[in-house]
């Protein structure tokens, strides 16, 4: 690996998000810990929609489908571990859970065949068409979500106790915070081993020209799939996560704004950079603190902000520290 | 009584798939001349309800009101199309989304801060109160029903102006070749304002008449933005034909999937249970049809022609 700017950007940036929370025990504002497990847990989905965005130039407005995907394994499996009565498929049934491995793991399938199933139908189409139909897809799962009460429906559905990890505390906001972080980094390693594989070179280039790529003997569609799989199944992970931090799933990690949230902390942070969804994810989440503690009104200054950044800040965050993408 | 039923879920169905059809119109008109796509477009539609609601409540005439609609959400348009809009025709899909979907939380915002969280109402107008038979011996709202009128009155009137007047000859010119009708001479920044506007007023339109069947409160165009895309996604992005189409098999399919599906279900399952997987899968039942559609043509079912 050879050390250019961007990388330095980016191990700094992971560093101090690694030392917020600590900073936080130090100054004796646990708060902060929240608010750094939040960004954590926002950056990895960001991550994961990077790999189609970024990488693949695939604009998903869809991503919240995979979060609340995620979001619903976790609250479901404790819901049943917690009732202590099985998941009744009809032909077997399942008991619950509240081991997170285990629920990660269902997140991650789940996320996967979601992403598998939108993305078989929707990358037949691309440009515009893409973007609002996989907009419409995750709306889709937003109504069914509502309109189905048995986990909750509209309510959405608590989760009693955060569940646990083998041989850690995970009510212990820090401890919880570094399993985050874990699978963060963990994301990041997936995106940069994809970037420089022969796959993502092929994921690129059937963002950059798809025909040269048709033309060498590769199919763009299913290099395209696979890559849509992966970042819904990471986006996925990511929302059993931010269901274990707030101990609630509802419709709402389904709904359109969460998808637009995803589009926009990539933006901020710079797209298919590497750190560039961390960079985007703390910026979001102190944005949204410190602007929603002064005023009820953030969200106009987020969309002029976002206004701002999207005709004349190009490049986000990262493009701003590290200069231009070497290659485009 | 059943029929009766049945024609009053059939008209509902026409009058969603109407008041879609206002709002695809306009996003696959700004679409298909300026290849832009607008998510703020229910921001506009929300604009249009509001407007209505506070002067039909200031001066009691909801005519009033519907007029204000339109010019507030026409003006609305010119302005962002001027300051924001105009700089993201050149830019790639995904500068425009954000871009509008930041225009979204704006507008949204600013309507909270200027009308409050709680939502306004809006009244039929006296003229347009009460009900006609239908058959079977029921009888429908005569407001719904005015909708049904006023959009297949709109859908001709756009035919009439794209296909008749000198507008609608250099709006089909700039789907065709933008930089053609620009060298010929046609002062194409304000004719794209116009387009804007016109789709703006449209939405506002639809907002206004939507309003005095609903309540008028921030967020109400935004599942109405998502159907419109649905709409212009099943008929073919830049087709008004294919929007109006797309707009009546949606409305139909929504309306009547609620209804039907589950009394379908109940055939072989419990009337409770039925209502449940009914409603469930009806609420998923467009986009389904959309797969569909997609699955068979990926361009939609009127893929409008590129020069």
């Amino acid at each position: 690996m050879n050390f250019t700017r961007e990388t330095w950007i980016s191990l700094v940036l992971v560093l101090v998000l690694l030392t917020i929370p600590y900073a936080a025990l130090q100054l004796g504002n646990p708060f902060y810990v929240t608010l750094a497990t939040r960004m954590a847990i926002l950056g990895l989905a960001a991550v994961g929609l990077n790999i189609a965005l970024g990488l693949g130039g695939l604009v998903s407005f869809g991503h919240a489908a995979f979060f609340g995907i995620g979001g619903y394994a976790a609250g479901i499996l404790a819901s049943h571990a917690f009732s202590g009565q099985p998941l009744n498929f009809g032909l077997f049934s399942v008991a619950g859970t509240n081991s997170m491995p285990i629920i990660w793991m269902v997140a991650i399938i789940g996320g996967g065949l979601l992403a598998a199933a939108i993305g078989a139908i929707s990358l037949r189409t691309s440009g515009v068409y893409f973007i609002m139909i996989t907009l419409a897809f995750a709306q889709m799962t937003f109504y069914f979500a509502i309109s189905w009460p048995a986990y909750g429906g509209e309510d959405g559905l608590s989760i009693f106790v955060r569940n646990g990890f083998p041989g850690v505390n995970t009510l212990v906001p820090i401890n919880f915070f570094l399993i985050c972080y874990a699978l963060l980094i963990g994301g990041l390693l997936v995106f940069a081993l994809l970037r420089n594989s022969r796959f993502g070179a092929a994921l690129q280039a059937a963002r950059q020209n798809e025909v040269r790529l048709a033309s060498v003997g590769i199919a763009p569609f299913r290099i395209r799939l696979a890559a849509f799989v992966i970042s819904g199944a990471i986006t996925a992970l990511a929302g059993a996560l931010y269901a274990d931090l707030n101990r609630f799933v509802s419709p709402s990690m389904l709904s359109w704004h969460m998808s637009g949230e995803f589009i926009v902390l990539i933006i901020l942070g710079g797209v298919g950079r590497l750190a560039g969804p961390v960079a985007g994810a703390m910026l979001f989440v102190m944005f949204e603190f410190i602007l929603g503690g002064l005023t009820e009104r953030w969200q106009l200054f987020l969309g002029l902000v976002l206004l701002g950044v999207v005709l004349f800040a190009r490049g986000g965050l990262i493009g701003l520290l590290a200069g231009r993408a070497r290659h485009g | 009584m059943q029929t009766a039923l049945f024609i009053e879920q059939l008209l509902n169905g026409l009058q969603l798939g109407v008041m879609l059809f206002l709002m695809a119109a306009g996003l696959t008109l700004i679409f298909g001349v300026m290849g832009l796509i607008n998510l703020a477009h229910g921001s506009l539609y929300m604009v249009g309800a509001f407007a209505c609601a506070a002067v039909a409540a200031a001066t009691g005439s909801f005519w009033l009101g519907l007029a204000a609609s339109l010019a507030a959400a026409a003006a609305a348009g010119a302005i962002i199309e001027i300051l924001v809009i105009r700089r993201l025709y050149e830019r790639d899909h995904l500068d425009q989304v954000l871009a509008t979907f930041a225009l979204i939380l704006i507008f949204s915002e600013a309507t909270r801060w200027l009308f409050g969280s709680f939502p306004l109402y809006l009244d039929i107008p006296n003229l347009l109160r009460g009900t006609v038979p239908i058959p079977g011996g029921s009888r429908y709202q005569l407001y719904r029903l005015a909708i049904i009128g006023v959009g297949i009155a709109v859908a001709v009137g756009l035919f009439l102006l794209i296909t008749r007047t000198r507008l609608g000859m250099r709006i089909r010119a700039g789907e065709s070749d933008r930089e053609m009708i620009g060298a010929l001479g046609v002062d194409i920044r304000t004719l794209y304002t116009v387009v804007f506007a016109l789709g703006a007023a449209l939405a506002g339109l639809a907002g206004a008449m939507v309003g005095a069947l609903q309540s008028v409160q921030v967020g109400m165009g935004e599942p109405v933005l998502i159907l419109a895309f649905v709409v212009i996604v099943i008929g073919g992005i830049g087709s008004i034909k294919g929007a109006l189409l797309g707009a009546v098999l949606v409305g139909l399919t929504d309306t009547m999937g609620r209804f039907l599906l589950p009394q379908l279900f109940g055939i072989f399952m419990p009337p409770s249970q039925a209502g449940i997987a009914g409603g469930a899968l009806a609420s998923m039942l467009i986009y389904i049809v959309m797969a569909v559609v997609l699955a068979v043509r990926p361009q939609g079912l009127f893929p409008a022609a590129k020069g």
